[in-house]
C-alpha cells in the first residue's frame, strides 16, 4: 500500500486550505525557478525517465508527448489542459481543481516552459462551475504573487494561465474537439494528422494534457524520477488517483500506487463490495469506455495499464465502477449506450447512426425482446463502428457492449428465452 | 431523446448587455490573443444566460442575446447559434427559477438515481423532461454524468451539486428551495467531499500549521 509520505495529492479531500498559503505549506511552488533553470531538455528528460504515462485514459508517455513540440517555431505555442472530466465514473480532476489547484497551475508553468509555450488554457467542464471558480481564484493569487505572468517565479520566463469554461459536451474531452471548442466552435474532432503539436490551438503548436498528468509534474521534478519509478510496477510507474463508485460500502477517491490488486483497492479503501466480495458481479475498471470484467478476472487483476490491457479491458481514467449481483447488467450497459448516443457529435456516420442503433438494440436486449441471432448482429455492428470514425468516441461506444457480450452472453440469451417463454405462455395466449 | 422544449414562449424584442455583463465581456475578451475573440463565445453565452437570470429570474439565451453577442465578437450570428445549440448547458427556452439537473448515467443509476427522479417528479408535479412546474419554480432536465460519481446519486441545482442523495433528502431539498432557502451544496450526509463515508484510510498525518 502507498504510504502517506509518497502521496502527491495531500489535500485530496479538501481538509486543508486549497489556496496559496495552504499550497505552500504542502510544498507547492517550492524552488520552481530552480526547476525551470534545468532547461527545457533537462525537464523533459527527467519526465521521460520517470515513466509517467498520461492520466487521461490513453496512457501515452507524458515526457515523450512534450518532446514532440517544435524546438524552433515562428508561431506561439500553447499548453492546453483537459479539465473536461466527463468520463462516467471519473471525478478525480474535480478534486485537484477544487482542493489542490496550485499543483495544476505550477505544473502548467513547468510543462509550458518545457514545451516552449507562452500560455496554458485550462478547459474546465461547464458543470464544474464551483471548481472553476476555485481554480480562477488560485490563478488570480498566483498572478498576484508573481508566480505566473511576466517573469514567472523570477525565472525571466513570461507565462499566462487562462481558465476557460466549457458548456456540457463529453466530446470536448477529445483533444481536437477541445481545441475547436476553445476556438469558439462546435466541439467536433479534427482529422489527424496534422497533430496538435504541429497545428493545434489557433493553428499553433499545442499539447493537450490531462489535469492529473500536469499536476503531478512538479512533484516528480522535485522528488526525482527515481522516486516516481520506485512506485508501482515496471512500465506502470507512480501513484494514481482512483475513483471507486457503484455498489461498494464506502465509495470514494483515493491515491494509490499503480498495480495495486483491484480487490485490495476496493476492500481497503472503499469498505468492500456491498454484501461481500462473493456478491460481486462485474466491474468496469477504467471509466465507462472500457470493457467490463467479470468477478473471476476481478479476483486477482492488478490495476495498471498493461495488466488490464492483457484482459482486453483498460485502466482508462482509473474510475472503478462496481456492480454487485443485484445489478441488471444489460440495463447498466444499455444506459451507457444512451450516454454515447447523447454525446456523439454527429460528424461521422458510423457513430451518429451507430450509437442510436446500438442503444435501441441494447434496450430490447434488456427487455429480452430480441432474437439470439441479434446478439451476433449487435456484436458485428459494434465492429463496424469501432475504428471507423475520426475520434475514439465510436470505439468507446462499442467497447462496453463488446465486453458485455464477451463475458455475459449467456445472461443475454437467458433473458431473450425468458421473454419468448413469457409471450408464448398459454395463459398469455388465453388472455389475448 | 430529450422531450421537445416548450414552443409557446415569446422571444424578447430586444436585448442589451447591462453594465455587469459589459464588464464581464471586457474581462473575458482580454484573456485571449488579439483577433481570437471568437473564443469568448461560450463564456459569452453564459454572460447572456446570467443576465437573463438577473433580469427575469429565468436563465436562458434568447435569440436577441445571441445576436448581441455575435455583434460584440464580430461573428456571424449563425456561428453563435450553432454553438449555443450544440452545447447542452444553454437553455434555448425560458426555464423555472431552479434548474433541477438529475444525473441518471450508470454510476448514479447504480446508486439509486431512479429514486431521485421519482422524488423530483412527486415534489414538483413535473411529468416529463425539460418541463417546468406549474408554479414556475422548477425545470427538470435529465443530464449525463456530471463527474462526481463517488458521491452518487447527484442532483445539480443551477450550478451546485447536491450529493449522496436519496428520495427523502431530495424531497426535503426541494421543499427548502421552495421556501426560499438554499441548503449548503455538497454531500447531504456530511461526508468530507470525496472521502469515504466515516473517514478516509489515507492522508492521516497531522494537520498542517
Amino acid at each position: 500500500m502507498l504510504q502517506d509520505k509518497d502521496r502527491i495529492f495531500t489535500n485530496l479531500f479538501g481538509v486543508h486550505d486549497p489556496l496559496l498559503k495552504g499550497a505552500r505549506a504542502r510544498g507547492d511552488w517550492d524552488g520552481t525557478a530552480a526547476i525551470l533553470a534545468r532547461g527545457r531538455d533537462g525537464i523533459i528528460d527527467e519526465m521521460k525517465k520517470s515513466g509517467l504515462r498520461g492520466r487521461g485514459g490513453a496512457g501515452f508517455p507524458t515526457g515523450l508527448k512534450w518532446s514532440f513540440m517544435p524546438k524552433e517555431s515562428k508561431l506561439p505555442a500553447y499548453l492546453v489542459v483537459n479539465a473536461d472530466e466527463s468520463e462516467p465514473g471519473t471525478c478525480k480532476d474535480r478534486d485537484i481543481l477544487r482542493h489542490d489547484p496550485h499543483k495544476l497551475i505550477e505544473g502548467c508553468l513547468i510543462a509550458g516552459f518545457a514545451m516552449g509555450a507562452c500560455a496554458a488554457y485550462i478547459y474546465v467542464r461547464g458543470e464544474f462551475y464551483n471548481e472553476g471558480c476555485m481554480l480562477q481564484a488560485a490563478v488570480d493569487e498566483a498572478y498576484e504573487a508573481g508566480l505566473i505572468g511576466k517573469n514567472a517565479c523570477g525565472s525571466g520566463y513570461d507565462f499566462d494561465v487562462v481558465v476557460h469554461r466549457g458548456a456540457g459536451a463529453y466530446i470536448c474531452g477529445e483533444e481536437t474537439a477541445l481545441i475547436e471548442s476553445l476556438e469558439g466552435k462546435k466541439g467536433m474532432p479534427r482529422m489527424k494528422p496534422p497533430f496538435p503539436a504541429g497545428v493545434g490551438l489557433y493553428g499553433c503548436p499545442s499539447t493537450v494534457n490531462n489535469v492529473e498528468s500536469i499536476a503531478v509534474a512538479p512533484t516528480i521534478l522535485r522528488r526525482g524520477a527515481d522516486w516516481f519509478l520506485g512506485i508501482g510496477r515496471p512500465n506502470n510507474a507512480g501513484p494514481k488517483l482512483f475513483c471507486i463508485s457503484g455498489h461498494v460500502n464506502k465509495p470514494g477517491n483515493v491515491e494509490e500506487e499503480l498495480g495495486i490488486p483491484l480487490r485490495e483497492l476496493i476492500e481497503r479503501h472503499a469498505g468492500g463490495v456491498r454484501g461481500g466480495w462473493d456478491n460481486l458481479l462485474a466491474i468496469i475498471p477504467g471509466g465507462a469506455s472500457v470493457r467490463l470484467i467479470p468477478k473471476t478476472i476481478c479476483d486477482d487483476i492488478l490495476m495498471d495499464f498493461d495488466s488490464l490491457r492483457n484482459v482486453r479491458s483498460g485502466l482508462g481514467t482509473a474510475a472503478v465502477i462496481v456492480m454487485d449481483k443485484s445489478t441488471d447488467l444489460i440495463r447498466a450497459i444499455a444506459r451507457l449506450s444512451k450516454f454515447y448516443m447523447h454525446e456523439s457529435c454527429g460528424q461521422c456516420t458510423p457513430c451518429r447512426e451507430g450509437t442510436g442503433w446500438m442503444w435501441r438494440t441494447m434496450n430490447r436486449m434488456a427487455e429480452g425482446r430480441a432474437t439470439i441471432q441479434e446478439i451476433d448482429t449487435l456484436e458485428q455492428v459494434t465492429r463496424q463502428v469501432e475504428g471507423h470514425t475520426i475520434c475514439a468516441l465510436g470505439d468507446a461506444a462499442a467497447w462496453p457492449i463488446q465486453g458485455l457480450i464477451a463475458h455475459f452472453r449467456p445472461m443475454m440469451e437467458e433473458r431473450i428465452n425468458a421473454y419468448k417463454a413469457r409471450i408464448s405462455s398459454p395463459s398469455r395466449m388465453a388472455a389475448e | 431523446m430529450a422531450a421537445a422544449a416548450p414552443s409557446n414562449f415569446e422571444q424578447p424584442a430586444c436585448f442589451a448587455f447591462d453594465a455587469q455583463s459589459e464588464a464581464e465581456l471586457a474581462m473575458l475578451i482580454g484573456r485571449y490573443p488579439a483577433g481570437k475573440q471568437a473564443s469568448v463565445v461560450i463564456p459569452g453565452l453564459y454572460v447572456v444566460q446570467h443576465q437573463m437570470k438577473r433580469q427575469t429570474d429565468s436563465a436562458w439565451v434568447p435569440v436577441k442575446g445571441m445576436d448581441a453577442l455575435a455583434e460584440r465578437l464580430g461573428m456571424a450570428p449563425i456561428r453563435v447559434y450553432e454553438v449555443a445549440t450544440f452545447y447542452y448547458m444553454f437553455n434555448m427556452a425560458p426555464i423555472g427559477k431552479y434548474h433541477l439537473q438529475v444525473c441518471t448515467t450508470t454510476p448514479c443509476w447504480l446508486r439509486g438515481s431512479d429514486e431521485i427522479v421519482a422524488a423530483c417528479r412527486a415534489e414538483t408535479g413535473i411529468a416529463g423532461w425539460k418541463e417546468t412546474s406549474a408554479d414556475g419554480m422548477f425545470t427538470m432536465t435529465e443530464v449525463e454524468c456530471v463527474g462526481a460519481c463517488v458521491n452518487a446519486p447527484i442532483l445539480q441545482v443551477d450550478d451546485d451539486f447536491y450529493e449522496d442523495l436519496n428520495g427523502e433528502r431530495t424531497t426535503a431539498l426541494l421543499a427548502a428551495l421552495r421556501r426560499g432557502e438554499k441548503p449548503p451544496k455538497g454531500s447531504t450526509i456530511g461526508r468530507q467531499n470525496s472521502a469515504p463515508e466515516g473517514g478516509s484510510q489515507t492522508l492521516l498525518f497531522a494537520p498542517e500549521a
